[in-house]
């Protein structure tokens, strides 16, 4: 008995490093797929002058004023926005019980992207201070709209129903957003590069603005990691476990929204890594939320930069938006869950 | 349970009344051939009307007779070389649109599938779009589409199957392939060159604008085929409805039914969608409706459901066109119009489930 436990201890124990070490490996290959971001472009860069440019950086070199301007904002941003859409998605699904959650299919993208584009046309705000907040509101109404009709009846929202139901909703925001910058062509120039879905061309104001939220997002959601393991756990339990499970689901969908609302103010609409990036990481980590939300934390951007450097790369000189590429990547993973028996017939 | 949903407590009881000529028997249902009527009577009042407006306004008097070969030359020019196009393409689109929606709606036997909702659309637009982008000839645009629908539709029912087809599954996986191929057509938006991009963004946003001769000939040919060919196999449909099980027993070649319905059904919407680009939530609601105001989808209500969609997608361009300070798209206004009545829908589906 006592030797049973000891070899449990030991086996958790070697669980343990091989987790621990191959979220080392995760964040050395991140490391790894940053610098190649700064270097990897329309014109290559020498890592000498990528790293000079960080830390003595000298504004007369050309090469490293493209690292200064251009790459070193492009891959905080993904750093950044990567890590928030993967760790939103992978609380959404753990919340909801449900494989196909991510904050695009759940419509917070297109419902934060409606809310600035309606902030710009009728506010005319141009800072990212003043349309951040529009971009949450609009992510909170579009998820709280789309988790409305799908919980509705006895079965609850099965991932069909949210799924249908965000995607509807999406459609017609967008067809609305297309209304709107068919009326006012001066809304179309400010945010037809934003809508995109891209890390190009952002301006590190915006992402610096976000950045409070997006660290908020992040603390608070690893803090309720151990939370979410309960609720994902289902509601009766969690219940009769003595949790405030009203509570917990409020303030994680907020956190929620504050994460994919801030990523959309900065990166534009960029869908599939929520719903992605959890499920390769499920792989290594099992079942356990407090590993799951650390490897969506490093995971996150090394995907989201991948995919990016391969834009840059595969359509040279021009590029292809990040938005783009994680869907096409993404997509197939949504074809896979659905044909899962135990998905499909939920 | 499937069933339940297909025939909503909202859809009208058909009455039905036998009538013989000769040797052969009918079964005719009065009000829909009524209602039909009144549908087609409303549609060509409603064409009339939209020939007089625009920026040139013209009275109905001289629409008439431009019509009828005496008007003035810019009165001939205005309603036949632009007006009548756009009115006519709207008309035959509405039809196709809407029935090819019956028809996958019946098959699967869910009332929230329908072309768009299930890749078919974008298929036809990934194809068409590299078609526009690689500079082909416009004249196989419609050919390549509808290949390209079909592909795509037969991707997502083989990646669906799984010993049977369930209808969630289908839409998941419907989903799924939508995304990969929107992702992909914008691909090569963003590949094109500026001149080509801009003609594909305009033909994705989904529009009857600038419909000429040539577009009308190829819907009213497609129309003209396939039409009578989805009002013989509506009879097959209810057949399938009834389970494949039933089908069987009653000596029914399942598959080659289901494949000639998915054709039809394919057909429609590609050819559609190749000259006017995708035009949503048509294919969705106009089926819905047409059942709420005639009853279960028969040969005489799939007619009718026709005639319902050409009356909405030409009121639908007409707002559009001049109802809204700028005009929008089609596509714009029915997905405007048509999201909201899906997503009530789903509601009321779902808290009946």
């Amino acid at each position: 008995m006592v030797a049973s436990a000891h070899g449990a201890r030991r086996a958790g124990r070697g669980l343990l490093l091989t987790r621990s070490a191959t979220l080392a490996l995760c964040a050395v290959a991140l490391g790894v797929v940053a610098l190649a971001s700064l270097r990897i472009g329309s014109i290559g860069i020498t890592t000498a002058d990528a790293v000079d440019a960080l830390v003595r950086y000298a504004p007369e070199s050309y090469e490293q004023t493209v690292v200064r301007t251009l790459r070193l904002p492009r891959t905080l941003i993904g750093l950044g926005v990567g890590a928030a859409l993967a760790v939103a998605g992978a609380a959404l699904q753990g919340m909801t019980r449900n494989p196909l959650a991510d904050p695009s299919i759940l419509g917070v993208n297109s419902g934060a992207a409606f809310g600035v584009v309606t902030a710009v046309y009728l506010g005319e705000l141009t800072h990212p201070l003043q349309f951040v907040w529009f971009a949450f509101a609009g992510g909170l109404i579009a998820a709280m709209l789309v988790y409305g009709i799908a919980s509705a009846g006895p079965g609850g929202a099965t991932p069909v129903k949210l799924a249908l139901a965000g995607v509807v909703v999406s459609s017609l925001l967008s067809s609305w957003l297309t209304a709107l910058l068919l009326l006012d062509q001066q809304t179309l120039d400010v945010v037809r590069f934003w809508l995109a879905g891209s890390l190009a061309g952002r301006d590190l104001s915006v992402f610096l603005v976000a950045l409070p939220f997006l660290l908020l997002g992040l603390a608070g959601m690893l803090l309720l990691s151990h939370q979410i393991n309960i609720l994902s756990l289902g509601e009766e339990t969690a219940r009769s476990l003595g949790m405030h499970t009203g509570r917990v689901r409020a303030l994680v969908t907020l956190l929620v929204v504050l994460l994919a609302g801030a990523s959309v103010a900065v990166a534009g609409p960029i869908g599939f890594v929520g719903l992605a990036v959890p499920h390769i990481v499920r792989v290594v980590t099992g079942p356990d939320y407090r590993w799951v939300l650390a490897y969506c934390l490093v995971v996150g951007p090394l995907l989201l930069l991948s995919a990016d450097i391969a834009g840059r790369v595969v359509a040279r000189p021009s590029e292809v938006q990040v938005g783009i590429v994680t869907a096409m990547v993404g997509a197939p993973f949504l074809i896979a869950l659905a044909r899962r028996r135990r998905v499909a017939e939920l | 349970m499937v069933r339940a949903l297909v025939s909503s407590q909202t859809e009208r009881r058909p009455r039905l009344r036998v009538v013989r000529v000769g040797g052969v028997a009918f079964r005719v249902d009065a009000s829909v051939l009524a209602m039909t009527g009144l549908a087609l009577a409303a549609l060509l009042a409603l064409s009339a009307w939209a020939l007089t407006l625009g920026s040139y306004r013209l009275p109905l008097a001289a629409v008439i007779a431009a019509l009828s070969g005496s008007g003035s030359d810019e009165a001939q020019f205005i309603v036949l070389d632009l007006r009548l196009p756009r009115i006519l393409a709207a008309v035959l689109i509405g039809p196709m649109l809407a029935m090819s929606g019956a028809i996958f709606q019946g098959l699967v036997r869910n009332p929230l599938v329908s072309p768009d909702v299930i890749g078919v659309n974008a298929g036809a637009a990934f194809v068409a779009v590299f078609w526009i982008t690689t500079r082909h000839s416009p004249a196989a645009l419609p050919l390549v589409a509808f290949a390209g629908a079909v592909v795509a539709a037969s991707i997502v029912y083989l990646l669906s199957w799984r010993g049977h087809i369930a209808g969630p599954r289908l839409i998941l996986v419907g989903i799924g392939v939508n995304a990969a191929l929107s992702a992909a057509t914008s691909f090569m938006v963003v590949r094109a060159e500026i001149n080509d991009a801009s003609r594909a963004v305009l033909w994705m946003t989904g529009s009857v604008y600038a419909s000429t001769w040539n577009d009308v000939r190829t819907l009213a040919l497609a129309l003209a085929v396939l039409g009578p060919v989805g009002i013989a196999l509506m009879w097959s449909l209810r057949v399938i409805q009834a389970g494949d099980l039933v089908a069987r027993s009653v000596g029914m070649p399942l598959e080659r039914v289901r494949l000639s319905l998915i054709l039809v059904g394919c057909g429609l919407s590609a050819v559609a969608v190749s000259v006017a680009g995708p035009i949503g939530f048509v294919a969705l609601m106009v089926p819905h409706l047409a059942r709420m105001l005639a009853g279960p989808m028969c040969g005489s209500v799939f007619a009718f459901t026709g005639v319902l969609g050409a009356l909405l997608l030409l009121g639908a361009d007409m707002v559009g066109q001049h109802a809204l300070p700028v005009g929008l798209p089609v596509g714009v206004v029915t997905a405007a119009v048509g999201a909201p009545y899906f997503l009530y829908l789903l509601y009321r589906v779902n808290a009946r489930l």
